[in-house]
């Protein structure tokens, strides 16, 4: 066990402190989040550059596409992350137009779409919305229906998509569609790059259970876009996807991310009566309290194992396929106890009087978000166990004649 | 940075392994069910600098850390070995080097490197167990009472008591008025006794009444090495249940292919690596931050119990019937578990310690009864 970073970081950290004494974003309101429930503004895009400046955002993109230009290495990131954190300065933006189509693009895309989108987007100055999940195709992705056919030097896109998030707010929409319909599922479908302002397109909010509406519906009726917006070759969108879907993952499955939960609750327990009693003298929350810590404390090593695997070059065995399942369960549990504890407090609801300082019962319903975003717990439960564990596959059923028939298996592999 | 086990750490489990497979087939763990430890294992053990371990060199050990202990008992938990690991090759060597004097180390680390002293512990007194039946008491140079629930009692040549909850006392098994009263317990891979004490000479280690520190440091290195037992004996359960629902055909399909079995599997595994994690966390800073002991010792104890217990169940289910029986051996496994859970405190004790340990809560104070 060595936890140190090692003295080489020494100086990088001490260049990062520096920079965050010395800076700090100007001052702006927001109750959204910039880049993706809102356009940035002027402050959050002045600051984003600066970050890019000095190479704590966008920091591995090479410099002819807008980036710092750094080689890749993950305790530099780790470094910005906790100097950044400890100073309560405000990292870089994240977004899926920077945390997934760039890479994506940098992996297959042309020079030629490297040139033209990588700049703006790590600038914050275009946003993406991520076109997959459709009515009839979420877990099963590949089995999407919105369709694209090639008319002279364009495509003509017509079908649904939905559960975009920041489709309301983007320029861009990285969107899979079957352009190959004899193909198998998933050997017919092409990854597009989609103007939002194009005739055709149509955008409705979806209201989710927390009241915010962070999703959207997306109608597409013969919206046209130019041919060489296709990322990779046709019929090959399933596989740019699932490059798209590797950082998805790496972007939801943050070990780290409970810590920040069981701080509030501990602190919650600590402040919070309970008829005469503090909430952290009456045995039962307390106890719960500390199975989450357990848990908590768990993950977080978990964390450091896993990027202490990738920082060595080590094989990640299914201990890195548990980090999405097993965080997303733990931020439901510890929202969970933080409600019970307040009680009928813990109803209360958008700034409503006599509320708690924070909203617990808002974050618990955004853990949905969590839970089923990105691949659903269940959808996690399959890919670990099949993967993982190496268990086979469900056998493919379908209604035929009036009655349910084995399907003869289809040659796809990890749809999910 | 390197978060895990070192290249010699890992040496040290596949050899350690190899050694248990070898000796501790479904045969001869169910045969041996109840028995004193095997004298030729013993020695197999000893040879691999297990006894040793915790010892430093200049007392014939080989010096090594809690890191390597943690491995050592995960080993023994994957094969429900029947040694008496935790007294004689953690608990006990601790006890001298964190109480003892000079003197007392040079007399008595050797002979437990050398396996020629095996310890039962009795720490019960101190561990927070919700029943007591025992109370050790020292007059002069002698003790009386009894001492519940020692660890590891029918091949101990020494007993390792608390008393007073400040005092660590040692008890030669042959010495005057000493009775040993062996329980019948749910776990038949380890021994369970009641020791009495009547007008019987000890040896304190080190000064009478100052030892308080030291005994939380032995419960917290005991609570952590259950902890290791019971992540390597769920492991194994969890791998087994694994195989048989890959094998296990019904409605022509592998069992393992039904989401139901599928998805409970995937749980036991969700929650098994992060909770090796912490393990291995809690083993590192148990030597390299000591104020973190406590609070990580409770927290592998009580997190190890409570999805030991879940995979424990969750295997024998997805065996069905034959899981149930003694056939598959599967039961040798679910009740080290058991025991583990229980043995040092409960999670729900353990989990209150770690409460106190962070200044959450006032230590319960024992009530006259």
């Amino acid at each position: 066990m060595d936890l140190s970073y090692g003295p080489e970081y020494d100086d990088f950290r001490a260049e990062v402190r520096e920079f965050c004494r010395n800076h700090r974003p100007a001052e702006h309101r927001s109750r959204g989040i910039p880049g993706v429930t809102e356009r940035p503004s002027p402050e959050v895009l002045a600051w984003q550059a600066k970050l890019i400046e000095h190479g704590y955002a966008a920091r591995t993109i090479p410099r002819e596409y807008g980036g710092y230009g750094a080689k890749p290495d993950i305790i530099e990131n780790r470094i910005i992350q906790e100097e950044f954190l400890a100073a309560g300065l405000p990292l870089g933006l994240s977004n899926q137009g920077i945390s997934m189509l760039v890479p994506t693009l940098l992996e297959v895309g042309t020079a030629e779409q490297c040139t033209t989108y990588i700049r703006p987007t790590i600038y914050g100055e275009m946003i993406w919305c991520q076109g997959y999940s459709e009515p009839g195709a979420g877990s099963d992705l590949a089995s999407l229906r919105t369709r694209a056919e090639l008319d002279g030097d364009e495509w003509i896109i017509n079908g649904q998509k939905i559960w975009t998030s920041s489709a309301h707010v983007a320029d861009m929409c990285f969107i899979l569609v079957r352009t190959e319909p004899e193909a198998p599922k998933h050997h017919g479908i092409s990854y597009l790059l989609m103007p939002m302002d194009r005739p055709g397109i149509d955008v409705r909010p979806l209201v989710t259970m927390t009241g915010d509406a962070t999703f959207n519906e997306v109608f597409l009726a013969d919206v046209r876009i130019p041919a060489k917006n296709i990322v990779g070759a046709r019929g090959q969108g399933w596989h740019v996807a699932n490059v798209t879907l590797k950082y998805e993952r790496g972007m939801l499955g943050n070990a780290g991310q409970g810590q920040s939960g069981i701080k509030g609750l501990v602190e919650l327990l600590q402040e919070e009566t309970a008829g005469s009693a503090r909430a952290m003298d009456l045995d039962h929350y307390r106890d719960r309290l500390l199975k989450l810590q357990g848990r908590t404390l768990a993950n977080k090593y978990h964390g450091m194992r896993l990027l202490s695997q990738s920082i060595n070059g080590e094989q990640t065995g299914v201990e890195g396929l548990i980090t999405k399942l097993s965080a997303t369960e733990l931020a439901y549990d510890i929202y969970s106890l933080a409600v019970d504890v307040l009680g009928e407090t813990g109803t209360l609801y958008d700034g409503s009087p006599y509320q708690a300082e924070r909203d617990w019962q808002k974050s618990l319903l955004g853990c949905f978000t969590g839970i089923i975003g990105g691949g659903s717990a269940n959808i996690q439960r399959n890919i670990i166990a099949e993967r993982g564990l190496g268990l086979p596959r469900e056998p493919r059923v379908r209604f035929d004649s009036g009655r349910w028939e084995l399907s003869p298996s289809a040659s796809n592999k990890g749809g999910n | 940075m390197h978060f895990g086990l070192s290249e010699e750490q890992t040496m040290l489990q596949d050899m350690l392994r190899r050694c248990l497979e070898e000796r501790l087939d479904l045969e001869t763990l169910k045969r041996t069910a109840g028995q004193p430890c095997d004298p030729e294992l013993w020695r197999a053990l000893v040879e691999l600098g297990v006894t040793g371990a915790l010892i430093p060199e200049d007392y014939g050990g080989s010096g090594l850390g809690m890191l390597e202990a943690e491995v050592i008992a995960e080993a023994m938990g994957r094969s429900v070995a029947p040694v008496p690991y935790l007294g004689t090759a953690v608990l006990a060597p601790l006890a001298w080097q964190l109480a003892g004097t000079p003197e007392q180390r040079e007399r008595h680390l050797g002979p437990i490197a050398s396996g020629e002293h095996r310890y039962g512990v009795g720490l019960t007194e101190v561990a927070g167990a919700p029943r007591q039946f025992g109370k050790v008491t020292l007059e002069g140079d002698r003790a009386w009472g009894r001492c519940y629930f020692v660890l590891d009692a029918s091949d101990a040549s020494h007993f390792l008591l608390t008393a007073n909850g400040d005092t660590l006392v040692v008890i030669e098994r042959g010495a005057e008025g000493v009775s040993i009263e062996l329980l019948n317990d749910v776990d038949r891979t380890r021994s369970f006794a009641v020791l009495g004490l009547e007008r019987t000479p000890f040896e304190t280690v080190g000064e009478p009444g100052r030892a308080a520190q030291a005994i939380d440091a032995l419960l917290a290195a005991g609570r952590l090495m259950l902890a290791a037992d019971t992540f390597g004996a769920a492991e194994v359960m969890l791998f087994r249940a694994r195989d048989y629902s890959m094998e296990r055909f019904q409605f022509d399909r592998p069992i393992g292919s039904f989401q139901g079995v599928k998805h409970l599997l995937a749980n036991m595994v969700t929650d098994l690596e992060p909770c090796r994690s912490l393990i291995w966390y809690a083993a590192h800073v148990f030597d390299a931050e000591p104020a973190e002991r406590v609070l990580h010792a409770c927290h592998a104890k009580s997190l190890a119990s409570e999805i030991g217990k879940f995979i424990a169940r969750s295997s024998i289910e997805i065996h069905g019937g034959m899981g149930f029986t003694e056939e598959l051996g599967l039961h040798l496994w679910y009740k080290r578990i058991e025991a583990n859970r229980q043995l040092l405190g409960g999670p729900e004790t353990v989990r209150h310690a770690a409460a106190v340990d962070q200044g959450w809560v006032q230590p319960l104070t024992a009530t006259a009864t």
